[in-house]
């Protein structure tokens, strides 16, 4: 019987920084599988936002930039304009995409962009220690939201994959999780699915992926996944937003 | 190559192109905005990227992007578009990728006007965004040198790895004077397979090439700032430009003045020639690495009695012109600034002041 399973050539053998439970490593995973299965790591760039996946760059294994908090979307533009024959992803949490990146997220997105961006959303800033995002829910504690996000004064969170799902130009918008096997299974052929878009050179391909963070939200990894699942799923509805003809 | 009437903005713009650029972004703002509808015409005849971005914050990203990609990239803005890609040059800075920014200063701070104006000079020489590092910056006085320096800024970036400045006034991209490019400042780019992020499959060794400004080991970081250092001491060895006029006489008022504003002086300086009145001038044309022996030699030529700096701003080289003199000889101060330009006779009234 021949090798059944072993670690994506794309992906890089290094001990993890992210804490115990987060689901980077997982969607990590299927990015560098989604990269080997195409066949493409020898023209992929990826670039990392600033935030927890900062560091994303030591679990891969092919060229790598890092990018200004939110500017990833502009310089992924940058890249795939001068070298169309590249294949370019940006790698984002959510306060990076959807707090100070959103400028530049939508007219990536509405230019057409061909590149691909995976958007980590579990709700809360990671790297700086749980302040709230745009995304975090109501009522949810942050540190910069001591007594729950007051709508009253920071207004309902974004769901990102519907925004960019009502523009007009095509492209490929997705939100999937990663909370339940049968989730990161979905979550992996979407994945695949926005390379393959981007290898077509059909259009922006965007995958947000509903995400957890244990250390921030002040619960173990497997409180987390069903908070998650009880709190954020009814909100971020998963599913298509947007599919090229 | 015979000479073709341009104006500024335009010429820049070919420059780019004839240097064998052909990757610009930018965002509209006057006075340089005939630079992006020049390429916005041109680029697609060259088979180049023009793309004008939603932001100068975002195109000074897209700039970092082409960059490390290993690709010839050029933006144009004017001052307060420049304050905006700011955050962009400090990180293309610190990550060391060559890149090519105009900037054809109105008058600030703020929005202040869209006149021409020489109020950036503190932030194009001493940083202007986060951090420790420098950019090269060149200071043309016309469009024919504008021509010649953005041609040379590509070259330069590539050898210093980092950003290079063309700093003119807001008359260097409106007016238009008769230019020649010459062929000889295309060079062929620079071997990327080192550093640039530019695939895998382009390079013959099977390393992978990470392009960052993130250094959480202060070893890693102080290493790094001592590349920069490093880098910008190699400058003022091998960078400096400058240019004498007047200064073989016994002149006893040094003038230092750069851009358009030195040419104004020169006009001053022959009128007084008339009235026996000797008065040198040293025009910096790198304005980093600034030429600082040669402003202390001429200031402290013996028939020398002062010296002046003159500027469309309220005062900033004359900090760089006071540290090379090192209180050798008195230093003035005489600018204008909001787009109004101080007349060969006012300056020639300032120059008798001092005498």
């Amino acid at each position: 019987m021949g090798k059944t399973f072993s670690t994506p050539k794309s992906f890089s053998d290094n001990y993890t920084h992210y804490c115990p439970g987060c689901t980077h490593g997982i969607v990590h995973r299927l990015v560098a599988e989604a990269i080997d299965e195409l066949g493409i790591r020898g023209r992929t760039v990826g670039i990392a936002p600033v935030g927890c996946a900062v560091l994303a760059y030591n679990y891969f294994n092919f060229d790598f930039q890092e990018a200004a908090h939110g500017r990833a979307p502009a310089m992924a533009t940058g890249m795939k304009r001068v070298r169309p024959d590249l294949i370019v992803f940006t790698y984002q949490g959510d306060g990076d995409l959807a707090s100070i990146g959103m400028g530049e997220i939508i007219h990536a997105a509405n230019r057409g962009e061909k590149f691909t961006t995976i958007f980590i959303n579990n709700a809360i800033y990671g790297m700086t220690g749980g302040q709230m995002a745009p995304t975090t829910m109501p009522g949810q504690r942050a540190t910069t939201a001591p007594m729950g996000r007051d709508t009253d004064q920071t207004g309902m969170p974004i769901r990102m994959a519907n925004l960019l799902g009502e523009l007009v130009t095509p492209g490929y918008v997705t939100r999937q999780a990663v909370l339940k096997p049968q989730q990161v299974n979905k979550t992996k052929k979407a994945i695949k699915k926005a390379f393959e878009y981007q290898v077509e050179g059909k259009c922006f391909s965007f995958v947000e992926v509903i995400s957890t963070c244990p250390t921030n939200w002040g619960l173990t990894p497997l409180d987390s996944l069903k908070w998650a699942e009880d709190n954020l799923l009814p909100y971020y509805e998963l599913g298509d937003y947007k599919v090229p003809e | 190559m015979s000479k073709v009437l341009m104006k500024g903005n335009e010429a820049i713009g070919e420059a780019a192109i004839r240097a064998g650029c052909k990757n610009y972004f930018a965002y509209p703002i006057t006075p340089q905005s005939e630079v992006a509808e020049y390429l916005a015409k041109r680029m697609p005849e060259v088979d180049g990227v023009f793309l004008q971005g939603e932001s100068e914050v975002a195109v000074g990203y897209m700039i970092f992007g082409a960059a490390a990609a290993g690709e010839r990239v050029m933006t144009t803005s004017s001052s307060p578009g420049v304050s905006l890609m700011s955050e962009a040059i400090s990180y293309i800075s610190a990550a060391q990728c060559p890149a090519v920014f105009v900037n054809i200063m109105r008058g600030g701070p703020g929005l202040g006007g869209i006149l021409p104006s020489q109020g950036d000079y503190f932030q194009a020489t001493k940083g202007g965004g986060h951090g420790d590092y420098h950019l090269l910056v060149l200071a043309p006085d016309g469009v024919q040198e504008a021509v010649e320096m953005t041609m040379k800024a590509f070259t330069l970036a590539e050898k210093y790895r980092g950003p290079v400045m063309i700093l003119g006034d807001g008359l260097i991209g409106q007016m238009m004077e008769p230019v020649e490019f010459p062929d000889d400042l295309k060079t062929e780019p620079s071997n990327k397979d080192d550093w640039a992020t530019s695939g895998m499959d382009t390079r013959k060794s099977n390393k992978r090439n990470l392009v960052r400004s993130l250094f959480l080991d202060p070893k890693e970081l102080n290493a790094n700032n001592l590349a920069l250092k490093a880098k910008y001491e190699q400058m003022k060895k091998e960078e400096v430009l400058y240019e004498g006029y007047n200064t073989d006489t016994d002149y006893k008022v040094l003038i230092v003045s750069y851009g358009t504003m030195s040419r104004v002086c020169k006009t001053s300086i022959d009128m007084m020639k008339q009235e026996g009145i000797e008065v040198g001038l040293l025009r910096p044309k790198s304005l980093f690495p600034f030429p600082e022996e040669a402003i202390f030699k001429a200031a402290t030529k013996e028939s020398c009695k002062s010296v002046i700096s003159i500027e469309m701003s309220m005062g900033q080289m004359v900090e760089d012109v006071e540290r090379c003199i090192k209180g050798q000889k008195k230093v003035d101060f005489y600018g204008e600034c909001g787009g109004e330009i101080p007349s060969p006779e006012k300056i020639i009234d300032v120059i008798k002041g001092l005498l």
